[in-house]
């Protein structure tokens, strides 16, 4: 039943518990406290809308970043990687195999201001070794959506 | 030239669908229809099957195939069927690949029909059972399932429908529109009279895929069965693929050899790309399939215990996407009841009177269709039933 709120919830994070409830044929209460107890354990991290973030100035430029890292003796990637978590304009961040270690997602206003941050703020961190930026030109999909509308399509309306 | 009195007579005589006039009658209503009133998936072919029917022409396999179909296919077919519903055939001579069930049940009434043999079938049912064997110049012989049964074939009232002159009988379960099952009991039960009276079974399990709570049986896998039974299935619910327009029928050599008679003269074949995708549908096609019958159970549980809080009682379908709720609470006839719901609350249900004389009383509710938007069906037949008592 967890797994089960949960996918749903991935799907539509705006149904009400009560709508859950009627898909699962459960009590709303037992959904609303499953739900609370995700949101405590921390399985749930939070709500966000997919958006197109190109409506938003702070969003307009994004950049992944690929940084190669010296791991240290003890924590290995993690402590540099806690330390980039730090920087609110690193919207996503993931150890990687490969060719470098961290891929980092980038926000800011203008390129000017991505190519700042990756300069001044991350390549001097001790334990970077070097970075890479690659400028995002379009997205197509963000979170399993597509971002153009799909032109749509009917069923007849009746049929046996 | 008046062409009226030229049409064959036995085609002249077969009525319209109903649910080809109610088709009409929602189309002069406007785009706020909400209709439970449709007998397809609403979910789109998953892409993994619809890329395989693209990647089948960028190859260039655009030609006919074997009349059978392709070798590939049956043998995937055979495979799926053993290991499913546990009966064995030969990919060789006991499988044939058709133009959807629509096809396979047209070649197999033409197959084993002589004027004036008899074909046993259950009511209310699928549209188009008793004009085909109508067109195969066959006797269609209604058995009526009772609600109080849940709506599951009586085999007693099987029994007392036999003649002389049956040739088979036809079941379809899970059922459109009932949703009713059988349970191993009474197949077992249904298969021995069968046997007993050396009648051919033909078996749409175009639905099986969708058994919502226990687990569905073939009658082809009874004991003694196998040789007298032509077991039907296709990809057109399971598998969302309706508009792939594919089936097939497995069965004893001499009766898939017949079909392949019939249809290798007025088929040739199906289609090579539907083929295509129904053999990735048949490898790979379950976990998306398990997804898609995850959310009818919900869809199901929800629409069965509304309709039986407003005061329509419905048992509970045991599979399939219908529901068949007994509306005469209302005090209206089937087609006056779905006619004033669609008029004064815009929710399009299909009359039950359309499945056989015996839906007189029920409506057909299709569950093929989002939550929200049963949800929303229900508020409106909620309202409705409140107005009209
Ligand atoms: C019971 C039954 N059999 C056969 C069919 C036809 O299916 P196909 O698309 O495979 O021709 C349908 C479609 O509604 C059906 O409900």
């Amino acid at each position: 039943m967890k797994k089960d709120i949960i996918r749903i919830l991935r799907e539509n994070a705006r149904l009400s518990d009560k709508a859950i409830a009627a898909r699962l044929g459960k009590k709303e209460k037992l959904v609303s406290d499953t739900i609370k107890s995700l949101e405590k354990d921390g399985t749930i991290k939070g709500y966000q809308a997919i958006i197109d973030e190109s409506v938003l100035p702070e969003l307009a430029v994004k950049a992944i970043i690929q940084v190669k890292v010296r791991p240290e003796r003890e924590g290995g990637f993690d402590k540099i990687a806690k330390r980039l978590c730090k920087f609110p304009e690193v919207s996503s961040l993931s150890l990687m195999s490969g060719g470098y270690d961290l891929g980092l997602e980038v926000d800011g206003k203008t390129l000017q201001e991505v190519a700042t941050f990756v300069s001044s703020k991350l390549a001097p961190i001790d334990g970077i070794i070097s970075t890479e930026t690659h400028f995002l030109l379009k997205k197509y999909k963000v979170s399993g959506k597509t971002m153009e509308n799909d032109e749509t399509f009917e069923r007849l309306k009746v049929s046996p | 030239m008046n062409m009226k009195n030229r049409i064959a007579q036995h085609i002249a005589v077969l009525p319209k669908s109903g649910i080809r006039d109610f088709f009409e009658l929602v189309n002069t209503m406007g785009n706020d229809v909400i209709s439970l009133g449709i007998g397809e998936p609403d979910f789109v072919t998953p892409w993994h099957i619809r890329e395989s029917a693209i990647f089948a022409m960028e190859k260039g396999h655009t030609s006919y195939t074997s009349n059978l179909g392709l070798l590939s296919m049956r043998k995937e077919v055979c495979k799926y069927v053993e290991k499913n519903y546990k009966v064995r055939y030969n990919p060789v001579n006991e499988c044939i690949i058709t133009v959807g069930v629509s096809e396979a049940l047209d070649l197999i009434f033409r197959a084993i029909t002589t004027p004036g043999d008899e074909i046993i079938y259950h009511e209310p049912c699928y549209v188009s059972y008793s004009p085909e064997i109508k067109m195969a110049h066959g006797v269609p012989v209604a058995v009526v399932t009772k609600e109080k049964n849940k709506f599951a074939l009586d085999p007693k009232d099987f029994e007392k429908a036999v003649t002389p002159k049956t040739k088979a009988i036809l079941l379809n379960f899970p059922c459109n529109p009932t949703g009713a099952s059988l349970t191993p009991e009474d197949v077992r039960e249904i298969a021995r009279i069968a046997i007993k009276h050396d009648l051919i079974v033909i078996t749409d399990e175009i639905y099986s895929e969708l058994t919502y709570d226990a687990k569905h049986v073939s009658i082809a896998s009874m004991p003694g069965m196998k040789q007298r039974t032509i077991f039907l299935h296709g990809f057109s619910k399971a598998y969302a693929m309706t508009g792939f327009r594919m089936g097939y029928a497995c069965g004893p050599a001499d009766l898939i050899d017949a079909m392949m008679k019939i249809h290798q003269y007025s088929m040739l074949c199906a289609s090579i790309l539907a083929q295509e995708a129904a053999i990735e549908a048949l490898r790979n096609g379950r976990p998306e399939m398990e997804r898609m019958k995850t959310e009818y159970c919900r869809r199901r549980n929800m629409i069965v215990k509304r309709l039986n809080q407003i005061g329509l009682k419905c048992v509970m379908p045991k599979g399939a996407f219908y529901v068949f709720p007994n509306i005469s609470s209302s005090g209206l006839s089937s087609k006056e009841f779905a006619t004033r719901l669609l008029q004064e609350e815009k929710v399009a249900v299909v009359p039950g009177t359309a499945f056989g004389e015996c839906g007189e009383g029920y409506v057909r509710c299709a569950y093929a269709t989002s939550f929200e938007d049963i949800e929303e069906a229900m508020r409106r037949i909620e309202k409705f039933m409140k107005k009209i008592k």
